[in-house]
């Protein structure tokens, strides 16, 4: 089978997509644009100024702002795959049973797994492209690196994204996904690095910070952001969130065949 | 049509289905032919959707051989999709969109053009008696209505072979009847149907052909009338007596009544005279509460085979 023979049918799915956005996307509102504008301005200048003030010399170099926005750009993105990869996951399979509708055509299980990716990932930079545009307004990050932040975002959508939705289809109703965004998603949220140096954490959390794929994209968007790109280190970051996304996609589509096509 | 065409369009033999320990079909014959309405009849759990996934390509098969449209779904299953279509036991309509936009995007998934499907989308609810409705949003439509927008966005594709699962269960017998009436229209324009029921009036009124399937097994094939008259008597007696008054023949009625049924609110009595039987039980002293002659149905068929009734 040919790739651009595969492509199309993946395609197909990820219309589906943009045509229900296109009668939902006013709902989405409200997440996409004010909450990168309320953290920003609440916790970038409203704390920075508390912690720019007690300490001049600046984290890693600079203001709390522009640390903290590249890392909070990376946590949004992260949120947003978590979130579309979960509830409209169990809705596509068993809620209004959309997915189960496509497999009665010629698209296959695998096609309705790698369509819901590559949407989630277009939602993730959408989302990102806001935010990045906002962190520009604020003074965060000149507006050229903003676009560099972008495939970042796109990248850590999809580490998340895959195996999160290979994780919602196997799942008989929604009851784990609130424990994985109080018990995963909220944690990483707040000790991966986004708000604070994980070096700030004891040694054996700092190691634990390490493996988090949050952490990977935090340190590859800051390092971005702030012009301090050591390749190696980026290419073991780009290459960690890499492998969650090619796993999680290869699990998703044994989870996806499992419970539309058995 | 072509003589190729003689060539069955499904062809199951040793057809079977597990899931683990338990065996949902087991070890089927059945061969359907172009243009037929063909039936499978039987109780819930009998096997009936798990025979009719794996005839649309969704569900692999366990054991045995199974082509369709001259086709291994195992291997060509999107193919075969692409020619089939499909209108499930639950509906499955995109309750986000709009009428016509469930056909269009269907229509995208068999890669029609846009300006393609929504030529067919347009057609297609007129069909299906939607056209005032194509901007409206779904989920308020009745369930007879979506029952037919699934009917439409199954045509979507102009498929050889429609797979209606259930087409009519939980509609009332007006909406039944109109959605009876098009998938009438739909054989006689020569599409093949292949459908499942428990209710035997749509197995009598759409299935040229038909078999019964119980626990997992074919226990019977062939038309309904055909059924009828291999497997039951040409006429039923229906009794009902007050409570506590038991029936007993002890063989005095053995040239009326071939077989008799004890079902927990009536009596069958299986003959070819049903009104001489009536005679004979009250000339025995008999005083039913109700009774009625009718002809045999697939009902009693089903009753004969497996000792129950279709609807429990």
């Amino acid at each position: 089978m040919s790739v651009a023979a595969q492509a199309r049918p993946v395609l197909r799915v990820v219309e589906h997509h943009v045509l229900v956005y296109r009668r939902t996307w006013r709902g989405t509102l409200f997440s996409t644009f004010f909450s990168p504008i309320l953290f920003l301005a609440a916790i970038g200048i409203g704390l920075g100024t508390f912690i720019d003030d007690a300490n001049p010399a600046g984290i890693e170099g600079v203001g709390y702002l522009a640390f903290l926005a590249p890392g909070l750009l990376v946590a949004q993105a992260m949120q947003t795959a978590a979130f579309e990869s979960t509830y409209p996951v169990m809705a596509g399979i068993r809620w209004l049973k959309t997915y189960v509708a496509m497999i009665l055509s010629p698209l296959d299980t695998r096609h309705v797994a790698t369509g819901q990716l590559i949407w989630t990932g277009l939602r993730v930079t959408f989302g990102a492209v806001i935010f990045a545009a906002v962190m520009a307004v604020f003074g965060a990050i000149e507006p050229g690196r903003a676009v560099l932040l972008l495939p970042v975002a796109a990248l850590t959508g999809l580490a998340f994204a895959a195996p999160i939705q290979a994780f919602a289809a196997a799942q008989k109703n929604d009851s784990a996904f609130a424990s994985l965004f109080r018990f995963v998603i909220t944690p990483m949220f707040i000790f991966s690095g986004t708000f604070f140096p994980v070096t700030q954490l004891p040694e054996l959390l700092q190691v634990v910070a390490y493996l988090t794929p949050l952490w990977h994209a935090v340190a590859l968007a800051r390092a971005i952001a702030l012009d301090m790109v050591d390749p190696l280190l980026a290419v073991i970051n780009v290459t960690y969130l890499a492998a969650f996304a090619v796993v999680g996609l290869l699990v998703s589509y044994r989870t996806f065949g499992q419970k539309l096509a058995e | 049509m072509s003589s190729v065409s003689s060539a069955p369009l499904i062809h199951a033999r040793g057809l079977t289905k597990r899931f683990g320990d338990l065996t949902a079909v087991d070890a089927v014959d059945f061969d359907v032919q172009p243009g037929e309405a063909f039936g499978f009849l039987g109780p819930n759990g009998a096997g009936k959707t798990s025979t009719m996934r794996m005839i649309g390509c969704i569900s692999p098969v366990t054991a045995g051989t199974l082509r369709v449209l001259g086709m291994d779904p195992a291997t060509q299953g999107s193919t075969i999709r692409g020619r089939l279509g499909v209108v499930p036991q639950q509906d499955t309509l995109d309750m986000e969109l709009t009428v016509l936009e469930n056909l269009l995007i269907y229509g995208r998934y068999f890669d029609l053009s846009y300006k393609e499907a929504r030529r067919r989308a347009t057609e297609l609810l007129a069909f299906v008696q939607l056209s005032d409705r194509a901007d409206d949003e779904v989920e308020p439509l009745s369930g007879g209505m979506k029952r037919r927008l699934t009917i439409a966005r199954g045509l979507i594709n102009e498929p050889e072979m429609m797979l209606l699962d259930e087409p009519t269960t939980g509609l009332d017998p007006q909406a039944r009847h109109l959605v009876w009436e098009r998938l009438y229209r739909l054989k006689k324009q020569g599409v093949t149907l292949i459908l499942t029921t428990h209710y035997m009036d749509e197995a009598e009124q759409l299935c040229d052909r038909l078999v019964v399937m119980d626990k997992a097994r074919i226990v019977a094939q062939g038309s309904p009338r055909e059924l009828v008259a291999q497997h039951s008597s040409r006429e039923v007696l229906e009794l009902r007596f007050d409570d506590g008054v038991t029936l007993d023949l002890d063989g005095r009625l053995d040239g009326l009544v071939e077989r008799a049924e004890h079902l927990p609110d009536r009596w069958l009595l299986y003959g070819d005279d049903g009104d001489a039987t009536s005679e004979a039980i009250h000339a025995l002293g008999y005083r039913p509460v109700s009774q009625l002659v009718r002809r045999s149905s697939l009902e009693d068929v089903f009753l004969r085979l497996t000792g129950r009734t279709l609807i429990e």
